[in-house]
């Protein structure tokens, strides 16, 4: 149904929130075996325990307005993750968090918007460009299919645009040589691996298609 | 597995337990995992903070004291600290002459403690400066990689840049031999034994009987190659020449040579293994002239060891002299 008005509020970003931690708990075993072929067999449990701690303060007494659900999601995943996966997803969300601003519902381009601040954060910390086989071959995709199917009246079918853009970068991540993280010590042996941080970012942005529409 | 754990989740914690007990002129921070020397913050001393993974003991948390760090981050094993835990460190020891980070080379440490660099200067002002250790020859191709990792030299500069800022030198002095140190060095590993993270259960990698692996990190990574177990000489060469390669080692004045055991090495093979070291140095005409042989920088209970070479200036070489007391180095005093 055609939507150009639809906002996303903080019950919103619960929603997306949670949708991540399930999608996540339920392939953490898939996530971990990505990684013990060309990391340290650690990407599944270190993000579902942060997730699980971020499910925990959603919980309790979760604070108001998207902005600050944002950040205390963030912080979360910054204390509780540790690692690489920790500072990125953690800087994700906190960017996220100050593209968003004081407002008590984000209007589709704030959202984008702000989803595109969350990625170049991203690439901010990582120093992460395309084809370096992470994270980032996921996300890049998803947030220009967004912008580019934002004009349009159908918002669900944009961000499905943008998760679908982000599943088609996760598979091209394959075929790709690491040039960051512990997997570039493999050098050519990288070749041939699915990317676990490009499957974690596909199943956020899946997340964001099946809860913002 | 058979380690001498109670609970593969309460390995960190209880290991600090130890430390505190053993060691009543360091203060730990048991929430945050942070260990402390007594009298921090020392007013008016650059500071030194550094941590990372647990699991490379003494690194880092033997080396407070006098001399050497201020303050070390424990993160789980072989997993970085927090941004949290480097803030609360950077804040408990800041005597008003700044901060200075000691951060290995890894993509998760770096990224950490560029967040609490971040968030301190933010929230509290204090003036941080990092200096990335990134010595490991193994790592070839540094444009297409994370770089080379931080290993042995991350001693070194904890020892060297310790003394510098106890004699009383301003951060941005400290921070300068902590990096003409890094650059200076370069270092290159090999396993006898893959390790096991107590969590996981079982070994990292799987090392047949009658192979060796060059070219390790400290975490279990994969070395440069795996080749057929080799006599003690043929594995020195096996070390040394890459590094002699890769940095010019005659002339100055002289080398400090390190031979480090990877955690489950006993003395003996590393006492062995220097005297290979040391007699292939001498034909390659460079000059030894300090030496530190033990296990420094670990990787668990790895078979295995490292070579770090260290090309010294006068400088170093008497900030290396310099008193230090720490659990894990300590002398001159």
């Amino acid at each position: 149904m055609a939507d150009s008005t639809a906002t996303i509020d903080a019950a919103g970003i619960d929603r997306w929130i949670r949708a991540f931690a399930t999608a996540v708990a339920e392939n953490e075993g898939m996530l971990t075996r990505l990684d013990s072929a060309i990391g340290d067999a650690d990407h599944g449990s270190n993000l579902a325990r942060g997730l699980k701690a971020v499910l925990a303060k959603l919980d309790g007494s979760p604070p108001e307005g998207p902005a600050a659900l944002l950040k205390q999601t963030g912080m979360t995943l910054v204390s509780s993750v540790g690692g690489a996966s920790g500072a990125l997803y953690g800087t994700f969300f906190l960017r996220m968090a100050t593209a968003a601003g004081a407002t008590d519902a984000l209007d589709q381009a704030g959202f984008a918007a702000a989803l595109r601040a969350g990625v170049d954060g991203i690439v901010a910390r990582g120093k992460a460009e395309a084809g370096d086989k992470t994270m980032y071959d996921a996300l890049a995709p998803a947030v220009d299919a967004l912008d580019a199917a934002l004009g349009g009246e159908d918002f669900a079918g944009a961000l499905r645009a943008a998760a679908a853009a982000a599943a088609a970068g996760r598979d091209a991540t394959t075929p790709l040589q690491a040039r960051k993280g512990r997997a570039s010590y493999l050098g050519e042996r990288s070749i041939g691996h699915q990317d676990p941080g490009a499957t974690s970012a596909a199943l956020l942005i899946a997340a964001a298609a099946d809860t913002l529409g | 597995m058979k380690k001498l754990i109670n609970d593969p989740a309460d390995v960190v914690s209880e290991a600090l337990l130890g430390m505190a007990a053993a060691h009543p002129e360091l203060r730990i921070d048991h929430e945050n995992k942070i260990i402390y020397r007594a009298d921090a913050p020392v007013q008016g001393k650059v500071a030194l903070v550094s941590g990372g993974g647990s699991g490379h003991e003494p690194l880092h948390g033997g080396f407070v004291g006098p001399g050497m760090l201020d303050a070390a981050c424990a993160g789980e094993i072989f997993t970085s600290p927090v941004p949290e835990q480097v803030m609360a460190a950077t804040r408990g020891v800041d005597g008003g002459a700044g901060v200075l980070h000691i951060v290995k080379n890894y993509t998760g440490d770096v990224m950490n403690f560029d967040m609490a660099a971040e968030l301190a200067a933010a929230e509290s002002g204090v003036e941080v400066v990092a200096v990335v250790t990134d010595d490991d020859v193994a790592v070839q191709d540094s444009l297409y990689t994370a770089g080379r990792r931080g290993v042995g030299v991350t001693v070194l500069v904890e020892k060297i840049a310790g003394a510098a800022a106890a004699e009383g030198r301003d951060l941005a002095a400290v921070a300068d031999v902590a990096r003409r140190v890094d650059a200076a060095g370069r270092s290159m590993g090999m396993a006898l034994t893959s390790c096991t993270v107590p969590a996981a259960g079982r070994p990292t990698f799987d090392l047949p009987d009658d192979e060796i692996e060059i070219g390790i990190g400290i975490h279990g990574e994969p070395g440069r190659r795996r080749v057929p177990t080799a006599p003690a000489r043929e594995v020195a060469e096996m070390l040394v020449e890459p590094i002699l390669s890769d940095l010019d080692f005659t002339g100055g004045d002289g080398v400090l040579a390190f031979v480090n055991g990877m955690g489950g090495t006993p003395l003996l093979e590393l006492y062995l293994m220097y005297n290979e070291v040391a007699t292939i140095l001498a034909k390659s005409g460079v000059t030894v002239v300090r030496s530190l042989v033990g296990p420094y920088i670990t990787s668990l209970e790895m078979a295995g060891c490292s070579v770090t070479l260290l090309k010294l200036d006068e400088d170093m070489l008497r900030l290396w002299d310099a008193p230090v007391r720490t659990p894990g180095l300590r002398w001159g005093v």
